[in-house]
Parts: C-alpha cells; structure tokens; sequence
C-alpha cells in the first residue's frame, strides 16, 4: 500500500465526479504530493491514468478495497 | 386537528410543482413556498435566446399565478434556516416556523471560481448572460470560436452541446461558418459525460468539423489576449469564448451549515430526506444527489417528495421512494431532438435524433407553466415511456 498526502472520499459521486475531484486536489497540492482517491466508478482508474498521461502527472497505482477502488497520483510538474 | 405547516424555500420547478400538489392536501397541510425574487425563470429558454428566438420577458413567470390559490408565497430571500428552532429566518430577520421543510433553492455558475473566466467568457447560464451572447453574436463576422464546460458540477449536463450546434446552425444559415473555427473544450476524456449518448454528440460534431479538445481543464483565460489555458498545459486563442462556470448552491444552504464542501445538501438517494434531518427534504439542483441536475429531476423528485410528506402528516411512514428518474430533450441541431431516459438502474440507451421530437421540445416548452407546474395534469405523468421499458 502507499503512503498519501491526502485521500478524497469520492465513494457515491457519479462519473465524471470522481475524476473531477481528483484534479481539483491535483490543482492545489505541490510539487511531489501524492493524492489518494477513493472511488465506486470503476471507470475512474483508466480515467485517471489517461488524465495523468495527458497533464504529466504519475499514475502511482490502485488497488480493490471492499466494495471500492484506491487510486494513487503523484503531482509531478 | 392543528395542520401541518410545509415551508417550501426556493420557486423553481421542484419547489412549484411541490407545492401545487400539496395544495390538494389543503385539509390537513398549510404550504408556504419561500422565493428570493417571486418571478419563475425557465432557464431551458435561455439556451435560445443569444440565437434571438426568444426574449427573456417570454421566459419570465410571476410565481403567484403558477401556484395553487391555497399556497401562501413569500417573497424575500431566505437568509438562514435554523433546523434546531424549526423556522427560516428571511433577509428582513423575520421567522417562518415550519414542520416541513423542502429545499429546493437551485445551482448557480461561479465563474469568478476560474482566473480571468469572469471578464473573459461569454454564457448562457444566467439571463443577462443569454442578451449578452446575443449582442456579441449580432457582431460576430467570423474568427476562431471556443465554447465549453469550465468545470464540474453544472446543470443540464448537454445543453453546451446543443448550443454548440445550434451555433453550428446559426453560421451556416448567415454563411459565416466557413469564416469560422469551431472548438469544444470538456474537462474529461470523451464528449459526454454519460457513455451511452457521447457517441451521438461525437459523430454530430464530426459531421460539422467542430473540433473538440478533450482533457481540457480550464486554469484561466486572459481576456487581453484572447486565450484561454488549461490545466494540462493546451492554450487555445479565440475570438469569441463561451464557457460553462462550475456551480455551486444557494448561499443560503452553505451560511445554514446544511452543504457540503460545494454547497450541495446531502440527501438520501431514495427518500430524499436530508441527511440526519427527518423533517427535512431537498430536491432539484439544490441537492447532491448523484443524477444529472435538470428540470425533470426535479420535477420527478417533487412527485416522491410531495407524496411522502402527505404520508408523514396522515401519521403513516412514508412509503414512496425516488428511483434517480431523469428524461431529457436534447437538441442536436438540423431541426432535430432526441429523448434520453434513464434512472439509477438503468443507463440511457443510445438515442436517435428525430424532427418529431424537436416539435415536442417547442410544444413544452409552451404547455410547461400551466400543464407541468401547475400539476394537474402531470401527477405520474413519468413522461412517455420509463427508463428500462420499450
Ligand atoms: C441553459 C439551460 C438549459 C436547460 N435545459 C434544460 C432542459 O432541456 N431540460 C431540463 O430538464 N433541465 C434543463 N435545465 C436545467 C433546469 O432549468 C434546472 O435543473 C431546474 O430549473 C432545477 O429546478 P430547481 O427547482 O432545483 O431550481 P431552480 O429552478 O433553479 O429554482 C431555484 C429557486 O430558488 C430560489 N432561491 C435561491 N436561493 C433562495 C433563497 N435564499 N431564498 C429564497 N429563494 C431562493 C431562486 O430564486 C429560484 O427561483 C437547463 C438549464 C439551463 C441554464
């Protein structure tokens, strides 16, 4: 598991909910941060690789909770 | 037997069509709806406006003649609603004491939320907005167009689709099309939200030559330069730009303590009571429920709404349950609509565009104060077909 510099709670947020939350954290966090999402859509982990691919952020990882998905990214520029 | 009082804040399609059907329950219910401003706005009307096919005077409806003539209306903004006293303080500091209370106060654009969005873009969100675009529009003899969603959440998930071609339409019939570029900018990675309908939008605007430009987050525009910048590092120059600002609540939600970090109040899918609140309801675009903020949510969540307060009052637990039922009319340009429906369920199917629908669209929009607010016709009405059926 990875460690993070802050989680957002998007469980319940209907697509393109939880991306949008995500790159509004990604909008206020520095340099290095790494931001956890969690998320019930399970489109957002290719969502949010292909997001990070676009805007050069790094696409750290997910991993399957109970009923839920981590997803893990890096700001980077 | 005292009856029960039902303080409705907010005069927009959900806080209406709530009201009127409470009104047939004048016997054991007294409802009071609460309106900032007392006049109903048909915000769909907006969308046509900078085309000049409507003035906004036509789009406007004093409340008073929308409401059943049992329904006391107030008209003054709410300020403040305190759930432990039980009563909404108005602007004036005076207190309306309630047993019920429905929330139904609507979304707003912030465009001051994004840098330069303000002073840079164009919209027809709001109903200045909408005469503004139309000026602009008068004046336009081609150049580089870019019109767009700025950020989510916002309502009527596909008007910045029709409205693009609509505008499609309009250069073409006034021959300044070719003169013009035309360019979509959405913050996610597709079209449309929803996956079912982005394939219609994306051939439509394949078909025109409207560029689209995906991924495209909007950091800020500088209205000196005409250019907008995204998140991702794209920067797009325009001669004309209108964009879609993320919305919040009502003011008066976040200063009540009732929102959540965008002013939205947190409401049960299903009953639509407001978290931790039994005597609570909200609806429409004042909530955070996971459905597509338009008119016929809230019209459809007014029907579950008014029905499970009548339960409450008669001292029977409410039964009634919101399926997350949405139907949407959707313009597609050519003189053409299509129809989505869909709920928690089931995802709207793939939609076809047909002239037939787009007549529906102008015929409602003419019924809609008398035959849908005013609710004697519509009570399960469902609107044609359900999601899921046909
Ligand atoms: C351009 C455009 C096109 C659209 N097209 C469609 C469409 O085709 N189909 C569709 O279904 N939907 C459409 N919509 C969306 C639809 O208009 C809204 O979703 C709908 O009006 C929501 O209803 P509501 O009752 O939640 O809120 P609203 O209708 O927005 O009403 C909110 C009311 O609350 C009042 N209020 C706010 N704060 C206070 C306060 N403090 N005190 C007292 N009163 C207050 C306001 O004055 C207002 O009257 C469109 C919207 C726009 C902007």
């Amino acid at each position: 598991m990875l460690t993070s510099n802050r989680t957002i709670d998007a469980r319940g947020s209907q697509c393109p909910g939880p991306l949008s939350e995500l790159i509004r954290a990604m909008k206020e966090a520095e340099l290095g941060e790494v931001i956890e999402l969690w998320t019930e859509e399970p489109r957002t982990k290719t969502d949010a690789r292909e997001w990070c691919e676009k805007a050069g952020h790094e696409f750290l990882g997910v991993e399957s909770a109970e009923g839920y998905e981590r997803i893990w990214v890096k700001k980077a520029r | 037997m005292a009856k029960a009082i039902v303080v409705i804040v907010g005069g927009g399609v959900g806080g209406i069509l709530t009201a009127n059907l409470l009104a047939k329950h004048s016997k054991q219910i007294q409802v009071q709806l609460i309106d900032a401003t007392g006049t109903h706005q048909y915000q769909p009307g907006w969308l046509r406006v900078p085309f000049g096919d409507y003035r906004p005077e036509s789009l406007r409806y004093p409340i008073r003649r929308l409401l059943h003539p049992s329904v006391e209306l107030i008209t003054e903004p709410a300020k403040h609603i305190d759930t432990d006293a039980r009563h909404v303080v108005l602007q004036s500091g005076k207190q309306v004491p309630y047993d019920y209370l429905v929330i139904g106060t609507g979304a707003y654009p912030h465009p001051e939320e994004i840098e330069g969005l303000a002073q840079g873009a164009h919209t027809f969100y709001t109903e200045e907005g909408a005469l503004r675009l139309n000026q602009a529009l008068q004046q336009f003899r081609g150049g580089r167009i870019v019109v767009g969603v700025a950020g989510f959440p916002y309502k009527c998930p596909p008007a910045p689709h029709e409205f693009t071609l609509l505008l499609d339409d309009w250069l073409l019939a006034r021959n300044l099309r070719q003169q013009t570029e035309l360019t979509f900018v959405t913050p996610i990675n597709r079209l449309f939200p929803i996956e079912t309908v982005a394939p219609v939008f994306e051939n439509a605007f394949k078909e025109r030559n409207i560029c689209v430009e995906t991924f495209f987050n909007t950091e800020s525009v500088n209205s000196e330069k005409r250019v907008i910048a995204s998140l991702e590092g794209t920067e797009l120059e325009y001669d004309l730009l209108i964009m879609i600002a993320p919305h919040r609540g009502a003011e008066v939600v976040s200063a009540s303590g009732l929102g959540d970090r965008g002013g939205w109040v947190p409401t049960d899918k299903q009953t639509l009571q407001v978290k931790g609140h039994e005597n609570l309801y909200a609806l429409g675009d004042a909530t955070d429920l996971p459905v597509s903020k338009s008119g016929a949510a809230a019209h459809f969540e007014a029907e579950v709404v008014a029905q499970r307060l009548v339960e409450a009052v008669e001292g029977r637990t409410p039964q009634h349950l919101y399926d997350g039922h949405v139907m949407c009319m959707i313009e597609t340009g050519g003189n053409k609509a299509m129809l989505i429906n869909f709920d928690y369920q089931h995802p709207p199917r793939t939609p076809k565009p047909s002239h037939a629908l787009k007549i529906a669209k102008g015929l409602f929009r003419r019924a809609y104060p008398l035959a849908v607010l005013k609710a004697p016709l519509t009570a399960g009405v469902g609107f044609f077909v359900r999601p899921g059926e046909a």
